[in-house]
């Protein structure tokens, strides 16, 4: 009997106790129970990461997990090292935050009777991140990327209004676009590999690089696994779901998708790179030069289309598309300083996307349930903790010191230093990002703040926040100023991770 | 500011600055505002006329589906020949299946040996999918307070009074005929699945078909009798919770080299292979209640 690390069970374990809860609750009949059922599963799998990620980091080793009685080539595995801990407990943390803080949306805008199927799909769809995270075995990829999909349309049109409805149509049919060509990758990729698991894919693809056989279809494997990643998180040009479907979805379903969903498509994407296809591969091929591009392009375009609206959750919305930009412009760069900062980015996007989108559902709520940014004048002043959520946010997306959004856009600037013939280009559109960023957050934070000029003084209705609200707001606005202040701890773990991944 | 289109650049910046709208009452001016003619795009060039121009996006989306479908078909000339014996894909991977799958799995049937041992994680998601799928249907078509209409309600009535007073008497005695047989004959190939070509996911759907006859001959009422929405919702969770149960047993097991493996039996046998036999009842089940929640859901919004 070989030696067992009970801590190596934890990627499994974390899998199961999230679909399992998942299947449970719809033997629940109350949204609440099932809200009590969710928060509990992703405290213990965040305790369980956060074990996860010492024990790793602390040994400096990746490690598999065979899921059954047969090994590697034969039957699936899991994978994790220190990245993939990291990011298994940034997610279950930003969730259990998101949740707490936007628990009260989903009771009021979910029809009661089907508030336990929305913590269904919740459930699901945080095991199936956690899927992605850990996998080791690239059909596997493609089964959890179903379920993210399905479970994420799901979380789009639980409020049940013809915009939801449109919104989850668009998503639906750009998604499964998606889903379809990284299927196709993988049907051609495995009949001239003969390999689903990762280890042996890359070294079948290596070998066949260098042999020179089916080099087309191996071009054109990558072309539509990239391209199939690229839609299903969003880059630009693909990226018209997503104003649509998070205006009109719950602004709890808003921030997760927005923070974590199409995150998790980019760490599989991240694990592809070093785990099938080899950055030397990618580099051949060019495929890292057409990412770099398209991360370009949408730094500049998101902000463009974000400086143009007037709907708040809809410019959210394109900013996330700015920030995938910034992702995929890391991812690029092609070496591993730009991915060290892709990931940071990762991590700092996702905290602070769902704050911006907690508070500002909050706030729009607040006002009448009117999302333009002319009727949110002094929203801040009516409910100041989401005004202040809202505006540590927006500094720390514009890229403030001493807030998160700040190191990684100081990350991405010194990575391409080292990356000959990239500086130039980096430097000068992260700048005019920036201003675009700049442009389009501050007028809408000096908006809130702003006391609306009414001609009847008429008493505003006292607002009642849920004391749930506040934990999550001051919680969210305390962990993005550590990753802005103590960033080099985690820093230190995405570099073990990443040449670890190798 | 109220209804004029033109606006000074300053008025303009203002606005946005001010967080309004370009135009207060956007509707109402588009309502009553002069329509504008469409030029020629080609003569007058801007991107709203591009953007308006429908054919454009017929003939792009026609040069988009074309580019595609060469990719593939060059992607296919390369790929290796169907069947041949040098192909990457017949490597030690598939030869363990086939040399080793008896022994290892226990069972003939070497495609549920596969989806259902050596990659059962896999099925485990795919299960979870159909699953999933119908608790989105179930989220967007069960009548609540919400979605309902009086005219559906009406027609949902008037179907009950058919079902309840029209004889309909072949179509009724040929289901009830038919019907066991059908659900009989998937309960057969669900068992054998783990000995015959078959398994959970087809036996499974063969049930479905056989309740959807039942339920399209005799109506939801009587159906209703014995299979509500509790039994479906009962069925569905029972199924994973075993599938969930058996598989984290045999991966922690496995995982950790425990031992207390499940005996496999005599191959051939009904009662062999493991856990391969509950787990295609799981399956199977699983599938029959989706495939009926599809129909019952899509016809009356209630199962």
């Amino acid at each position: 009997m070989a030696h067992v690390n009970f801590v190596h069970n934890i990627p499994f374990f974390s899998i199961f106790l999230a679909m399992f809860c998942g299947i449970i609750t719809p033997l629940v009949k109350n949204g609440r129970t099932a809200r009590k059922i969710h928060g509990t599963m992703v405290f213990i799998i965040m305790i369980l990461s956060a074990i996860l990620l010492l024990n790793v980091s602390e040994n400096r080793e990746t490690f598999t997990f065979m899921m059954g009685h047969f090994p590697a080539p034969w039957g699936n595995e899991l994978r994790a090292g220190p990245l993939e801990a990291l990011m298994a407990l940034t997610f279950s943390a930003v969730m259990f935050l998101t949740v707490m803080g936007g628990s009260e949306f989903i009771y009021k805008e979910v029809v009661p009777e089907k508030q336990n199927l929305y913590f269904i799909m919740l459930n699901a769809l945080f095991g199936a991140m956690l899927a992605l995270v850990y996998t080791n075995d690239i059909f596997t990829a493609y089964v959890f990327i179903e379920i993210n999909t399905i479970a994420s349309c799901a979380l789009i049109m639980a409020k049940g209004t013809a915009q939801a409805m449109v919104g989850t149509t668009h998503y639906l049919v750009i998604s499964l676009l998606g889903s379809g060509l990284f299927l196709l990758g993988v049907c051609i990729l495995y009949s001239i590999t003969g390999h689903l698991l990762m280890p042996q894919m890359k070294e079948a693809v290596v070998q066949l690089m260098a042999t020179g056989d089916y080099h087309f279809p191996l071009l054109v494997v990558t072309g539509f696994m990239f391209i199939g990643i690229a839609i299903k998180s969003a880059l630009f040009p693909f990226h018209s779901m997503l104003p649509g479907a998070y205006g009109a979805a719950v602004p709890t379903s808003s921030a997760i998708l927005s923070g974590l969903v199409l995150k998790s498509y980019i760490i599989l994407g991240i694990k592809l790179v070093y785990g099938v296809f080899s950055v030397d591969v990618m580099h051949q091929l060019k495929i890292v030069d057409v990412l770099f591009v398209f991360g370009l392009a949408g730094m500049v375009m998101g902000s463009l289309y974000a400086m143009r609206e007037t709907r708040m959750k809809r410019m959210l919305a394109y900013s996330s598309v700015a920030q995938i930009g910034y992702i995929y412009m890391g991812i690029g760069l092609g070496t591993r300083i730009g991915m060290t900062a892709a990931c940071f980015h990762i991590l700092a996007h996702a905290i602070t996307k769902t704050m911006l989108f907690v508070c500002c559902g909050q706030m729009v709520e607040d006002s009448g349930n009117k999302e333009q940014i002319f009727y949110l004048k002094g929203a801040g002043l009516r409910n100041p903790l989401a005004g202040i959520g809202f505006t540590a946010g927006a500094l720390s997306m514009v890229g403030v010191p001493l807030t998160a959004g700040f190191i990684s856009k100081l990350y991405f600037a010194s990575a391409s230093v080292y990356a000959p013939g990239k500086m130039a280009a980096v430097l000068v559109v992260l700048a005019i990002s920036m201003i675009l960023n700049a442009l389009y957050f501050l007028p809408s934070t000096i908006a809130i703040w702003t006391p609306k000029k009414t001609e009847v003084q008429e008493k505003p209705a006292p607002i009642s926040v849920s004391p749930a609200f506040g934990i999550a707001v001051v919680l969210f606005i305390v962990a993005n100023i550590t990753l802005g202040i103590w960033y080099r701890p985690f820093i230190h773990i995405i570099e073990m991770g990443i040449s670890l991944l190798q | 500011m109220a209804l004029s289109e033109k606006k000074s650049f300053w008025q303009k910046l203002k606005a946005w600055i001010d967080g309004e709208e370009i135009l207060i009452n956007a509707d109402k001016y588009i309502s009553t505002r002069e329509k504008p003619e469409l030029p020629h795009f080609a003569k007058h060039f801007s991107t709203e006329n591009v953007r308006s121009n429908k054919k454009l996006y017929r003939l792009m989306s026609v040069f988009v589906s074309l580019v595609f479908i060469g990719i593939m078909l060059i992607t296919v000339t390369h790929l290796p020949t169907f069947g041949e014996a040098s192909n990457p894909s017949n490597n030690e991977v598939a030869e363990r299946y086939l040399e080793q799958g008896i022994e290892e799995t226990g069972a003939i049937n070497f495609v549920a040996g596969m989806i259902l041992d050596y990659r059962a994680f896999d099925t485990f998601g795919e299960s979870n999918v159909l699953f999933l799928a119908v608790i989105c249907v179930v989220m967007l078509l069960k009548r609540d307070s919400k979605n309902i209409s009086a005219a559906e309600d009406q027609e949902n009535a008037e179907d009950d009074v058919f079902d309840m007073e029209d004889l309909k008497l072949i179509l009724k005695k040929g289901s009830k005929t038919i019907a066991p047989l059908v659900i009989l004959y998937g309960i057969y190939v669900v068992l054998n699945g783990h000995l015959s070509p078959g398994g959970g996911f087809s036996g499974g759907s063969i049930i479905g078909a056989g309740l959807i006859l039942y339920s399209a001959a005799n109506g939801q009422k009587k159906m209703q009798t014995f299979f509500t929405f509790r039994t479906f919702t009962l069925i569905s969770v029972a199924c994973l919770l075993t599938y969930c149960g058996c598989k984290s047993y045999s991966f922690f097991t496995g995982a950790n080299h425990v031992g207390y493996e499940i005996p496999k039996g005599v191959p051939g046998a009904i009662l062999s292979s493991g856990f391969i036999l509950p787990l295609n009842i799981c399956v199977g089940l699983i599938v029959a209640c989706t495939m009926y929640g599809f129909y019952a859901l899509f016809t009356k919004g209630e199962i």
